[in-house]
């Protein structure tokens, strides 16, 4: 057990943890942010994807000790003063899920994506989504948000 | 796709919080229906015993007693309880459409209570496309009875006649004189009207639809795109819940010989419980109880069917039962007699997951006696009676309550961990969360059958089909029957996936997005492409010639017209197919261009056109989605994946090595919904799922001349089939 000290969805967060602790079941457990999903366990489906200094981390295969001191984003952060980012104004738009339980990750995949390549093109962002699941089969409209993310974010991703 | 006026009722109040799905708990309901108009309902009878005939066996059918209710609150509020639930399919959009358009109120002021035991009535669960097809019009018709006993209210509170009163947005006016009107809310201010729907009063003609028939925005949408949507896994109870990690077997059939839990009872603040066959590791953290679980040392002793997935078939053939007759007619002996080559094919089709993203997860919590159990499920009337059973409860001391459920497609309707969960709870005294990693997700996952099916088939001199003689295994009778002009024709089925006899299978098997139906129609428009190459004849030309069913002929022209299909008999080297099918009622044609790369065997699906037939449609950007998404979910099944198996221990377990489609592999999407206002509401979850193993099977002989009769269609099987020639 140690104090792990890093800022989550902008406010300063202090816990005392057992560092190894995989980042994912304290954002869930400890800290009740149950919008980051457990899919896989081996970092290989993205549901449970959030942002860790800007990259894109899969918190199930993220020791909570190694963002000690970074910024980490979640779902609950994306939206700002009640007021949606346009990466899920465009799901929202497109109905880009279905079932739901792949989109915070999806989102957030998306997020980091746009984030290095604002003016990500189509096959930019199908090679770079490539490693987030789905079945229910929501892809093309996923694919047609980010595009219209990209878009309304007008190549500076926020 | 959706009209912009339609796209979102909250654009202007971001909030980011989702339509509420009001009310939430049993006081609130009580208060709910303590006043106002409150119509109960009963699905039909035989459609009841309809969906009963396609339930495992073990489950009840629908009772006699009313199962749905609708309320019109002194609020102006309207409210639907019903026993189904939201698992991404949208009918907590839909069926609200369907009550705003028949009882003339805003959309925005229906709400939809789903899934929960409590406060819903009896559902035998959510599955076979029928949520809207069965489920849908006895909701318009308690709709229609609701809006009578308002007219009527109205009628006498205005001293005007009925046939002078017009309904608009949950108001009812004099036609003659506008002044004079009274809201719903009005009426039912101080009452309390309770009526029983027995009488099947009229209903609106499709094309005065102004609600229905129109896209609307998803109800979910804001809750999902936030994080705040809840799942089971998320439910916290007052007090948290200890999370729960059990011992599991390493095969099916395998018997636990000894266990040592000190180990893992040594690590702080770790309960172990043991109860008969469950030995389950509690924690207040997820992966604390995981670690602990590692620490369990058990052995096993094994007893494993000698199968594996390459001799499954063999063995599915020979413990098979006789064949039951699906359909025939003429003489099969008149029908060898004309033909004058007989084609014989045999087609295997393995066992597939669902592998929904959220595995099955529940949270059980005792309160005074009773047990609450939220669950991930597609059933929750059916896992309400298995805990009573489990723990020996009376039905008021158990409910379930359905959050959003993640991904079902057959699935979710087998619940186990709701079962688990409620032990536990019971056994500790505290809420208990059990949440199946992904290893348990594949291991108890109920899976779509391996199948085989042997077609003896061949045309006459006139190029009309003469001849089918049709036997599946496994897969059952869904889709099984042909629907061409066939003059001579025998349908067979041995040993359908629910049951009958001692199961062939080392594994559960179950439901899988329109069971039995893709491997069937795998087979039918494989062996339909075969015979029209053999002719000589474009694959469009053959089906037209051997077709006069008027729905399916028209689904194929509009494919044809949408994908610009160009007559030419396979193989063309154009690597360009077509399937067709019907399921749930629904008539669909799949037309795909696929590139094969002959030194890998790797095949992309470049793009499918789809023409759907489904009846009157409720939400037709809902309906697209639940194409492009049967689309993209059977481009797995056909290409890549499949579960295999030594014995009774899988050696698919994780995302690694079970390969669901991907981004980059998902072709485009062309989907037309062909309009059929006359025809009732049929189903739209399943249908367009069914040919796509065929279309890509038919794509990659057309491109390559190679023609596959095994799915999952992978590049080694490919190559194989090239090799052959």
């Amino acid at each position: 057990m140690r104090s792990v000290s890093f800022t989550l969805n902008g406010k300063p967060t202090r816990l005392k943890v057992d560092e190894t602790r995989a980042l994912l079941w304290v954002l869930r457990d400890d800290l009740g942010l149950t919008g980051t999903k457990f899919g896989c366990g081996q970092a290989v489906c993205g549901a449970c994807t959030v942002l860790v200094d800007n990259e894109a981390v899969r918190s199930c295969a993220t020791a909570v000790g190694d963002v000690e001191g970074k910024q980490v984003l979640t779902i609950e952060g994306l939206a700002r003063d009640g007021r949606l980012h346009p990466i899920q104004d465009a799901f929202v738009k497109h109905a880009a899920f279905q079932c739901g339980y792949c989109t915070p990750g999806m989102i957030l995949g998306a997020y980091a994506l746009l984030l290095k390549n604002p003016k990500a093109t189509r096959a930019a962002i199908i090679k770079g989504m490539d490693q987030h699941l789905c079945r229910c089969g929501a892809h093309v409209r996923i694919i047609q948000a980010v595009e219209t993310a990209a878009t309304a974010m007008k190549g500076g991703a926020r | 796709m959706i009209p912009d006026d339609d796209r979102r009722d909250e654009d202007d109040e971001l909030v980011v919080d989702g339509p509420a799905r009001f009310p939430v708990d049993r006081r609130d309901f009580i208060k709910l229906t303590s006043t106002g108009l409150l119509v109960l309902f009963a699905v039909e009878p035989a459609t009841a015993l309809q969906e009963r005939e396609r339930l495992p066996t073990g489950r009840q059918g629908y009772p006699a007693d009313f199962n749905a209710y609708l309320h019109v609150g002194a609020d102006g509020r309207v409210t639907c309880l019903v026993g189904k639930v939201e698992l991404g399919q949208g009918v907590m959009t839909s069926l609200p459409q369907l009550l705003a358009e028949e009882l003339d109120v805003p959309l925005a002021s229906v709400g939809i209570v789903m899934g929960d035991t409590d406060l819903c009535p009896w559902d035998g669960g959510t599955f076979g496309s029928l949520s809207i097809r069965q489920f849908g019009p006895v909701l318009r018709q308690a709709a229609a009875e609701a809006r009578a006993v308002l007219l009527q209210l109205a009628s006498e509170r205005l001293q005007v006649p009925l046939e002078r009163l017009g309904v608009k947005a949950g108001t009812i006016s004099d036609t003659t004189d506008a002044a004079r009107k009274v809201t719903y809310a009005q009426l039912t201010e101080g009452k309390r009207i309770e009526r029983r729907l027995e009488a099947k009063p009229a209903l609106k003609a499709v094309s005065s639809f102004t609600v229905a028939g129109r896209s609307a925005a998803r109800r979910d949408a804001l809750e999902k795109v936030t994080g705040k949507a809840k799942y089971a896994g998320d439910i916290v109870p007052p007090g948290g819940a200890l999370h729960a990690r059990i011992l599991r077997p390493p095969a099916h059939g395998a018997t636990l010989a000894q266990v040592g839990t000190s180990a893992a009872e040594a690590v702080p603040g770790v309960r172990v419980v043991r109860d008969g066959d469950m030995i389950a590791v509690l924690h207040e953290h997820r992966d604390e109880a995981e670690k602990a679980l590692s620490l369990v040392k058990a052995q096993f002793t094994r007893n494993d069917p000698p199968v594996d997935d390459k001799t499954i078939f063999d063995h599915l053939v020979k413990t098979a039962a006789p064949g039951r007759t699906v359909a025939e007619g003429g003489s099969l002996a008149e029908g060898e007699r004309l033909v004058s080559r007989l084609i014989e094919s045999t087609y295997l089709d393995s066992y597939v997951a669902h592998a929904p993203m959220e595995p099955h997860a529940a949270v059980a919590a005792v309160e005074s006696g009773k047990v609450t159990v939220w669950a991930g499920t597609q059933t929750p009337f059916p896992l309400k009676s298995q805990v009573e059973q489990a723990l020996h409860l009376p039905p008021e001391k158990v409910r379930v309550i359905t959050p959003y459920v993640g991904g079902g497609f057959g699935g979710k309707s087998a619940s186990r961990q709701g079962v688990e969960a409620a032990r536990l709870a019971m056994l500790t005294g505290r809420p208990v969360r059990v949440v199946f990693s992904r290893e348990e997700e594949f291991f108890y996952d109920t899976f779509r059958p391996a199948a085989v099916v042997k077609i003896r088939s061949g045309i006459d001199a006139a190029k009309g089909i003469a001849l089918w003689d049709y036997l599946v295994y496994c897969a059952g009778e869904r889709g099984a029957a042909h629907f061409y002009n066939i003059p001579n024709h025998r349908t067979l089925s041995s040993g359908g996936w629910s049951g009958g006899g001692p199961s062939p299978h080392p594994f559960a098997i179950g439901p899988w997005r329109a069971p039995g139906a893709n491997t069937n129609a795998f087979a039918r428009e494989s062996q339909i492409d075969i015979m029209a190459a053999g002719a000589g004849v474009d694959p469009v030309e053959f089906r037209r010639k051997n077709l006069t069913d008027p729905r399916m002929l028209r689904v194929l022209e509009t494919a044809a017209g949408k994908f610009g299909w160009v007559p030419k008999a396979a193989p063309s080297g154009r690597g360009v197919g077509v399937a067709c099918g019907i399921d749930a009622g629904t008539y669909v044609c799949l037309m795909a261009e696929v590139a094969v790369d002959k030194s890998t065997g790797q095949v992309q699906v470049k793009r499918v056109t789809c023409a759907q037939e489904m009846g009157v449609v409720v939400n037709p950007d809902g309906a697209l989605q639940q194409i492009e998404g049967s689309i993209t979910m059977g481009l797995g099944y056909a290409l890549s994946e499949e579960v295999h198996f030594k014995g009774g221990e899988l050696l698919d377990r994780n995302f690694d090595t079970y390969e669901l489609p991907r981004f980059s592999q998902v072709p485009r999407i062309d989907a037309v919904l062909v309009d059929a206002p006359d025809i009732p509401a049929a189903g739209g979850g399943e249908p367009a799922i069914v040919p796509m193993g065929a279309v890509v099977a038919n794509a990659i002989f057309d491109a390559v001349g190679a023609r596959l009769y095994r799915m999952a269609m992978t590049p080694a099987r490919v190559k194989e089939a090239l090799a052959r020639g």
